[in-house]
Protein backbone atom coordinates (compact mmCIF):
# COMPACT_ATOMS: atom_id res chain seq x y z
CA UNK A 1 0.00 0.00 0.00
CA UNK A 2 2.85 2.38 0.74
CA UNK A 3 5.50 0.99 -1.63
CA UNK A 4 5.33 4.14 -3.72
CA UNK A 5 6.01 6.28 -0.70
CA UNK A 6 8.92 4.08 0.39
CA UNK A 7 10.49 4.59 -3.06
CA UNK A 8 10.12 8.34 -2.77
CA UNK A 9 11.71 8.38 0.70
CA UNK A 10 14.49 6.09 -0.55
CA UNK A 11 15.22 8.51 -3.37
CA UNK A 12 15.05 11.49 -1.02
CA UNK A 13 17.24 10.18 1.79
CA UNK A 14 19.73 8.01 -0.09
CA UNK A 15 19.68 9.85 -3.43
CA UNK A 16 18.99 13.52 -2.95
CA UNK A 17 20.62 13.87 0.47
CA UNK A 18 23.24 11.31 -0.50
CA UNK A 19 23.27 9.53 2.86
CA UNK A 20 24.79 6.09 3.11
CA UNK A 21 21.97 3.56 3.64
CA UNK A 22 24.04 1.54 6.08
CA UNK A 23 24.55 4.38 8.56
CA UNK A 24 22.42 4.80 11.67
CA UNK A 25 21.68 8.41 10.80
CA UNK A 26 20.28 7.51 7.38
CA UNK A 27 18.20 4.68 8.81
CA UNK A 28 16.71 6.87 11.52
CA UNK A 29 15.92 9.69 9.10
CA UNK A 30 14.37 7.30 6.57
CA UNK A 31 12.27 5.71 9.30
CA UNK A 32 11.10 9.11 10.57
CA UNK A 33 10.04 10.53 7.20
CA UNK A 34 8.47 7.31 6.00
CA UNK A 35 6.50 6.59 9.18
CA UNK A 36 5.26 10.11 9.96
CA UNK A 37 3.77 10.68 6.54
CA UNK A 38 2.35 7.15 6.33
CA UNK A 39 0.63 7.59 9.69
CA UNK A 40 -0.72 11.04 8.77
CA UNK A 41 -2.26 9.64 5.59
CA UNK A 42 -3.86 6.73 7.46
CA UNK A 43 -5.06 8.96 10.27
CA UNK A 44 -6.87 11.24 7.85
CA UNK A 45 -8.39 8.32 5.90
CA UNK A 46 -9.53 6.30 8.91
CA UNK A 47 -10.76 9.18 11.07
CA UNK A 48 -12.70 10.51 8.10
CA UNK A 49 -14.27 7.10 7.38
CA UNK A 50 -15.23 6.57 11.03
CA UNK A 51 -16.62 10.05 11.52
CA UNK A 52 -18.62 9.78 8.30
CA UNK A 53 -20.14 6.50 9.48
CA UNK A 54 -20.77 8.19 12.78
CA UNK A 55 -23.03 10.83 11.26
CA UNK A 56 -25.59 8.01 10.98
CA UNK A 57 -25.25 7.03 14.64
CA UNK A 58 -25.08 8.85 17.91
CA UNK A 59 -25.32 7.72 21.50
CA UNK A 60 -29.02 8.66 21.65
CA UNK A 61 -29.64 6.22 18.81
CA UNK A 62 -27.52 3.51 20.46
CA UNK A 63 -29.63 3.89 23.57
CA UNK A 64 -32.78 3.19 21.57
CA UNK A 65 -31.24 0.03 20.13
CA UNK A 66 -30.01 -1.22 23.49
CA UNK A 67 -33.22 -0.59 25.37
CA UNK A 68 -34.91 -3.81 26.41
CA UNK A 69 -32.14 -6.11 25.12
CA UNK A 70 -31.45 -9.24 27.18
CA UNK A 71 -28.30 -9.46 29.25
CA UNK A 72 -25.77 -11.25 27.05
CA UNK A 73 -27.03 -9.99 23.68
CA UNK A 74 -27.05 -6.51 25.15
CA UNK A 75 -23.42 -6.79 26.25
CA UNK A 76 -22.34 -7.88 22.76
CA UNK A 77 -24.33 -5.16 21.00
CA UNK A 78 -23.11 -2.50 23.43
CA UNK A 79 -19.48 -3.47 22.83
CA UNK A 80 -20.01 -3.40 19.04
CA UNK A 81 -21.70 0.00 19.14
CA UNK A 82 -18.70 1.21 21.13
CA UNK A 83 -16.61 0.94 17.94
CA UNK A 84 -18.56 3.49 15.91
CA UNK A 85 -19.85 5.92 18.48
CA UNK A 86 -17.66 8.76 19.63
CA UNK A 87 -16.59 8.88 23.20
CA UNK A 88 -15.41 11.86 25.11
CA UNK A 89 -14.84 11.47 28.81
CA UNK A 90 -16.73 14.73 29.34
CA UNK A 91 -19.85 12.92 28.12
CA UNK A 92 -19.40 9.95 30.45
CA UNK A 93 -21.88 11.20 33.05
CA UNK A 94 -24.85 12.04 30.81
CA UNK A 95 -24.20 8.81 28.93
CA UNK A 96 -24.18 6.72 32.06
CA UNK A 97 -27.27 8.31 33.58
CA UNK A 98 -29.07 8.44 30.25
CA UNK A 99 -28.60 4.69 29.78
CA UNK A 100 -29.88 4.05 33.30
CA UNK A 101 -32.93 6.22 32.67
CA UNK A 102 -33.75 3.98 29.72
CA UNK A 103 -33.53 0.98 32.10
CA UNK A 104 -30.46 -0.41 30.33
CA UNK A 105 -28.75 -2.69 32.89
CA UNK A 106 -25.53 -1.53 34.53
CA UNK A 107 -23.50 -4.36 32.97
CA UNK A 108 -24.54 -3.45 29.42
CA UNK A 109 -23.72 0.20 30.08
CA UNK A 110 -20.26 -0.82 31.23
CA UNK A 111 -19.71 -2.96 28.12
CA UNK A 112 -20.27 0.22 26.13
CA UNK A 113 -18.15 2.31 28.47
CA UNK A 114 -15.21 -0.09 28.11
CA UNK A 115 -15.46 -0.60 24.36
CA UNK A 116 -16.02 2.99 23.29
CA UNK A 117 -12.72 4.61 24.34
CA UNK A 118 -10.77 1.43 23.57
CA UNK A 119 -11.98 1.31 19.97
CA UNK A 120 -11.53 5.01 19.28
CA UNK A 121 -10.66 6.02 15.75
CA UNK A 122 -7.25 7.49 16.60
CA UNK A 123 -6.06 4.28 18.27
CA UNK A 124 -7.35 2.16 15.38
CA UNK A 125 -5.76 4.39 12.75
CA UNK A 126 -2.42 4.34 14.56
CA UNK A 127 -2.50 0.60 15.10
CA UNK A 128 -3.31 0.03 11.45
CA UNK A 129 -0.56 2.36 10.31
CA UNK A 130 2.07 0.99 12.65
CA UNK A 131 1.29 -2.69 13.01
CA UNK A 132 -0.85 -3.65 10.00
CA UNK A 133 -4.33 -5.12 9.83
CA UNK A 134 -3.64 -8.38 11.65
CA UNK A 135 -2.62 -6.79 14.94
CA UNK A 136 -5.40 -4.22 14.54
CA UNK A 137 -7.95 -7.04 14.15
CA UNK A 138 -6.53 -8.82 17.21
CA UNK A 139 -6.69 -5.61 19.21
CA UNK A 140 -10.31 -4.90 18.23
CA UNK A 141 -11.41 -8.53 18.64
CA UNK A 142 -9.89 -9.03 22.06
CA UNK A 143 -10.87 -5.50 23.08
CA UNK A 144 -14.48 -6.42 22.34
CA UNK A 145 -14.05 -9.61 24.37
CA UNK A 146 -12.81 -7.62 27.39
CA UNK A 147 -15.74 -5.20 27.00
CA UNK A 148 -18.35 -7.97 26.70
CA UNK A 149 -17.05 -10.13 29.56
CA UNK A 150 -16.04 -7.16 31.75
CA UNK A 151 -19.49 -5.59 31.42
CA UNK A 152 -21.16 -8.95 32.02
CA UNK A 153 -19.18 -9.50 35.23
CA UNK A 154 -19.87 -5.96 36.51
CA UNK A 155 -23.57 -6.59 35.79
CA UNK A 156 -23.55 -9.84 37.74
CA UNK A 157 -21.99 -8.26 40.82
CA UNK A 158 -25.21 -6.33 41.52
CA UNK A 159 -23.53 -3.00 42.18
CA UNK A 160 -26.48 -0.77 41.29
CA UNK A 161 -26.51 0.59 44.84
CA UNK A 162 -23.13 2.23 44.17
CA UNK A 163 -24.62 4.68 41.70
CA UNK A 164 -24.74 7.79 43.85
CA UNK A 165 -27.30 9.84 41.95
CA UNK A 166 -30.93 8.72 42.10
CA UNK A 167 -31.97 7.94 38.55
CA UNK A 168 -35.65 7.99 37.76
CA UNK A 169 -36.27 5.39 35.07
CA UNK A 170 -38.44 6.71 32.29
CA UNK A 171 -41.63 4.87 31.57
CA UNK A 172 -42.34 3.42 28.16
CA UNK A 173 -40.01 3.13 25.20
CA UNK A 174 -37.80 5.72 23.59
CA UNK A 175 -38.64 7.05 20.19
CA UNK A 176 -36.15 6.45 17.46
CA UNK A 177 -34.19 9.61 16.89
CA UNK A 178 -33.90 10.53 13.26
CA UNK A 179 -30.79 12.22 12.02
CA UNK A 180 -31.77 14.23 8.99
CA UNK A 181 -28.85 15.86 7.26
CA UNK A 182 -27.75 15.94 3.64
CA UNK A 183 -24.87 13.85 2.34
CA UNK A 184 -22.95 17.02 1.55
CA UNK A 185 -23.30 18.17 5.15
CA UNK A 186 -22.21 14.76 6.46
CA UNK A 187 -19.03 14.93 4.37
CA UNK A 188 -18.39 18.50 5.44
CA UNK A 189 -18.90 17.72 9.12
CA UNK A 190 -16.74 14.60 9.00
CA UNK A 191 -13.96 16.50 7.27
CA UNK A 192 -14.06 19.31 9.83
CA UNK A 193 -13.97 16.74 12.64
CA UNK A 194 -11.05 14.90 11.03
CA UNK A 195 -9.02 18.07 10.69
CA UNK A 196 -9.82 19.03 14.27
CA UNK A 197 -8.51 15.69 15.60
CA UNK A 198 -5.45 15.65 13.34
CA UNK A 199 -4.54 19.17 14.44
CA UNK A 200 -4.73 18.07 18.04
CA UNK A 201 -2.48 15.03 17.68
CA UNK A 202 -0.11 15.62 14.78
CA UNK A 203 2.61 16.97 17.00
CA UNK A 204 2.40 14.01 19.39
CA UNK A 205 2.66 11.62 16.47
CA UNK A 206 5.72 13.44 15.15
CA UNK A 207 7.44 13.43 18.55
CA UNK A 208 6.51 9.78 19.13
CA UNK A 209 7.86 8.71 15.75
CA UNK A 210 10.90 10.92 16.28
CA UNK A 211 11.84 9.19 19.53
CA UNK A 212 10.96 5.91 17.84
CA UNK A 213 13.34 6.71 14.98
CA UNK A 214 16.08 7.42 17.49
CA UNK A 215 15.53 4.09 19.25
CA UNK A 216 15.27 2.40 15.87
CA UNK A 217 18.62 3.72 14.75
CA UNK A 218 20.67 4.01 17.92
CA UNK A 219 19.50 1.79 20.79
CA UNK A 220 20.67 -1.80 20.57
CA UNK A 221 18.04 -4.54 20.54
CA UNK A 222 19.60 -6.34 23.49
CA UNK A 223 18.95 -3.35 25.70
CA UNK A 224 15.19 -3.43 25.04
CA UNK A 225 14.90 -7.21 25.15
CA UNK A 226 16.47 -7.12 28.57
CA UNK A 227 13.72 -4.87 29.96
CA UNK A 228 10.60 -5.52 27.89
CA UNK A 229 11.23 -8.65 25.89
CA UNK A 230 12.11 -11.35 28.33
CA UNK A 231 9.10 -13.30 29.43
CA UNK A 232 9.36 -12.20 33.04
CA UNK A 233 6.07 -12.43 34.90
CA UNK A 234 5.96 -8.75 35.80
CA UNK A 235 6.32 -7.25 32.32
CA UNK A 236 2.57 -7.49 31.56
CA UNK A 237 1.24 -5.94 34.80
CA UNK A 238 3.98 -3.29 34.58
CA UNK A 239 2.85 -2.42 31.05
CA UNK A 240 -0.75 -2.06 32.27
CA UNK A 241 0.23 0.21 35.18
CA UNK A 242 2.38 2.35 32.88
CA UNK A 243 -0.47 2.58 30.39
CA UNK A 244 -3.04 4.10 32.78
CA UNK A 245 -1.72 7.70 32.92
CA UNK A 246 -1.01 7.88 29.19
CA UNK A 247 -4.52 8.21 27.74
CA UNK A 248 -4.19 11.72 26.39
CA UNK A 249 -0.85 10.90 24.81
CA UNK A 250 -1.90 7.71 23.02
CA UNK A 251 -0.93 9.28 19.69
CA UNK A 252 2.64 9.76 20.84
CA UNK A 253 3.04 6.50 22.75
CA UNK A 254 1.79 4.10 20.08
CA UNK A 255 4.71 4.77 17.69
CA UNK A 256 7.07 4.00 20.56
CA UNK A 257 5.38 0.69 21.26
CA UNK A 258 5.79 -0.24 17.62
CA UNK A 259 9.53 0.36 17.74
CA UNK A 260 9.85 -1.50 21.04
CA UNK A 261 7.98 -4.44 19.51
CA UNK A 262 10.22 -4.51 16.45
CA UNK A 263 13.17 -4.46 18.83
CA UNK A 264 12.02 -7.48 20.78
CA UNK A 265 9.26 -6.43 23.17
CA UNK A 266 6.76 -9.30 23.27
CA UNK A 267 3.50 -8.75 21.42
CA UNK A 268 1.29 -9.71 24.38
CA UNK A 269 3.00 -7.13 26.55
CA UNK A 270 2.59 -4.56 23.76
CA UNK A 271 -1.14 -5.35 23.37
CA UNK A 272 -1.71 -5.06 27.14
CA UNK A 273 0.11 -1.75 27.12
CA UNK A 274 -1.97 -0.31 24.28
CA UNK A 275 -5.26 -1.53 25.73
CA UNK A 276 -4.41 -0.08 29.15
CA UNK A 277 -3.66 3.28 27.52
CA UNK A 278 -7.06 3.51 25.83
CA UNK A 279 -9.39 1.60 28.18
CA UNK A 280 -8.15 2.75 31.57
CA UNK A 281 -8.10 6.51 31.74
CA UNK A 282 -7.67 8.45 34.96
CA UNK A 283 -9.58 11.55 33.81
CA UNK A 284 -12.57 9.34 33.01
CA UNK A 285 -12.38 7.76 36.49
CA UNK A 286 -12.25 11.20 38.09
CA UNK A 287 -15.33 12.32 36.17
CA UNK A 288 -17.27 9.15 36.98
CA UNK A 289 -16.41 9.62 40.63
CA UNK A 290 -18.98 12.39 40.75
CA UNK A 291 -21.80 9.91 40.21
CA UNK A 292 -20.35 6.50 41.13
CA UNK A 293 -19.00 5.17 44.41
CA UNK A 294 -15.26 4.54 44.44
CA UNK A 295 -15.97 0.82 44.98
CA UNK A 296 -17.78 0.56 41.65
CA UNK A 297 -15.06 2.48 39.78
CA UNK A 298 -12.35 0.32 41.39
CA UNK A 299 -14.24 -2.85 40.45
CA UNK A 300 -14.62 -1.59 36.88
CA UNK A 301 -10.90 -0.75 36.62
CA UNK A 302 -9.92 -4.00 38.32
CA UNK A 303 -11.94 -6.21 36.00
CA UNK A 304 -10.73 -4.42 32.87
CA UNK A 305 -7.11 -4.55 34.09
CA UNK A 306 -7.40 -8.29 34.78
CA UNK A 307 -8.91 -8.88 31.33
CA UNK A 308 -6.15 -6.90 29.62
CA UNK A 309 -3.43 -8.72 31.56
CA UNK A 310 -5.04 -12.06 30.67
CA UNK A 311 -4.75 -11.14 26.98
CA UNK A 312 -1.12 -10.11 27.47
CA UNK A 313 -0.16 -13.39 29.11
CA UNK A 314 -2.13 -15.39 26.54
CA UNK A 315 -0.33 -13.77 23.61
CA UNK A 316 3.08 -13.96 25.23
CA UNK A 317 2.49 -17.69 25.75
CA UNK A 318 1.23 -18.59 22.27
CA UNK A 319 3.21 -16.30 19.98
CA UNK B 1 -36.37 33.20 22.83
CA UNK B 2 -34.68 31.11 25.48
CA UNK B 3 -31.45 29.33 24.60
CA UNK B 4 -29.94 26.79 26.99
CA UNK B 5 -26.54 25.16 26.73
CA UNK B 6 -26.39 21.83 28.55
CA UNK B 7 -22.98 20.75 29.75
CA UNK B 8 -21.14 19.75 32.89
CA UNK B 9 -18.30 22.20 32.41
CA UNK B 10 -16.04 20.55 29.85
CA UNK B 11 -14.07 22.72 27.44
CA UNK B 12 -16.41 21.95 24.53
CA UNK B 13 -19.39 23.12 26.57
CA UNK B 14 -17.70 26.41 27.35
CA UNK B 15 -16.77 26.88 23.71
CA UNK B 16 -20.36 26.24 22.67
CA UNK B 17 -21.61 28.89 25.11
CA UNK B 18 -19.26 31.43 23.53
CA UNK B 19 -20.40 30.44 20.03
CA UNK B 20 -24.05 30.85 21.05
CA UNK B 21 -23.42 34.33 22.41
CA UNK B 22 -21.60 35.26 19.24
CA UNK B 23 -24.43 33.88 17.09
CA UNK B 24 -27.01 35.87 19.05
CA UNK B 25 -24.93 39.02 18.64
CA UNK B 26 -24.50 38.35 14.94
CA UNK B 27 -28.25 38.06 14.54
CA UNK B 28 -28.76 41.20 16.58
CA UNK B 29 -31.62 39.59 18.46
CA UNK B 30 -32.76 39.46 22.04
CA UNK B 31 -32.43 36.07 23.65
CA UNK B 32 -32.02 34.67 27.11
CA UNK B 33 -28.86 32.56 27.10
CA UNK B 34 -28.41 30.19 29.99
CA UNK B 35 -25.74 27.61 30.75
CA UNK B 36 -27.23 24.57 32.52
CA UNK B 37 -24.68 22.68 34.58
CA UNK B 38 -26.92 20.79 37.02
CA UNK B 39 -26.71 17.17 35.94
CA UNK B 40 -30.29 16.37 37.05
CA UNK B 41 -31.64 19.23 34.92
CA UNK B 42 -29.51 18.10 31.98
CA UNK B 43 -30.78 14.54 32.23
CA UNK B 44 -34.38 15.77 32.15
CA UNK B 45 -33.85 16.58 28.46
CA UNK B 46 -33.19 12.93 27.64
CA UNK B 47 -29.79 13.42 26.04
CA UNK B 48 -26.76 11.16 26.42
CA UNK B 49 -23.99 13.39 25.20
CA UNK B 50 -22.94 16.93 25.94
CA UNK B 51 -22.69 19.73 25.00
CA UNK B 52 -26.30 20.03 23.91
CA UNK B 53 -28.21 23.03 22.63
CA UNK B 54 -31.82 23.64 23.65
CA UNK B 55 -33.92 26.35 22.04
CA UNK B 56 -37.25 27.17 23.67
CA UNK B 57 -37.33 23.80 25.37
CA UNK B 58 -36.47 21.69 22.30
CA UNK B 59 -33.14 19.86 21.96
CA UNK B 60 -31.71 20.85 18.58
CA UNK B 61 -28.24 19.30 18.90
CA UNK B 62 -26.28 17.07 21.25
CA UNK B 63 -22.67 15.94 21.52
CA UNK B 64 -21.47 18.55 19.05
CA UNK B 65 -19.54 21.75 19.22
CA UNK B 66 -21.55 23.74 16.70
CA UNK B 67 -19.99 26.60 14.78
CA UNK B 68 -21.38 30.13 15.06
CA UNK B 69 -22.89 29.85 11.58
CA UNK B 70 -24.61 26.57 12.39
CA UNK B 71 -26.18 28.15 15.47
CA UNK B 72 -27.34 31.14 13.43
CA UNK B 73 -29.32 28.69 11.26
CA UNK B 74 -31.00 27.24 14.35
CA UNK B 75 -31.95 30.70 15.53
CA UNK B 76 -34.10 31.10 12.43
CA UNK B 77 -35.33 34.29 10.90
Amino acid sequence: MFDWWEKIVDALVFGLLGLDASTQKAQALHFFIFDTVKIYILLVLIIFAVSFLRTYFNTEKVRVYLQGKSEFTGNILAALFGIITPFCSCSAIPLFLGFMQARIPLGITFSFLISSPMNNEVAIALLFGLFGWKITALYIGFGLLVAIIGGFVVGRLGMEKYVLIPVVPMSGDLENVEIKITLQKRVKESWAYTMDIVQKIYLYVMIGVGIGAFIHGYIPTEFIVQYAGSNTWYSVPLAVILGVPMYSNAAGVMPLIEVLTSKGMLLGTALSFMMAITALSLPEAMILKRILHVKLIATFFGIVALGIMGIGYLFNAIL
Amino acid sequence: MKIEILGTGCSKCQALTLHVKEAVAKKGMFAQVEKVEDIMKIMAYGITSTPALVIDGTVVSSGKLLSVDEIVVFLGS
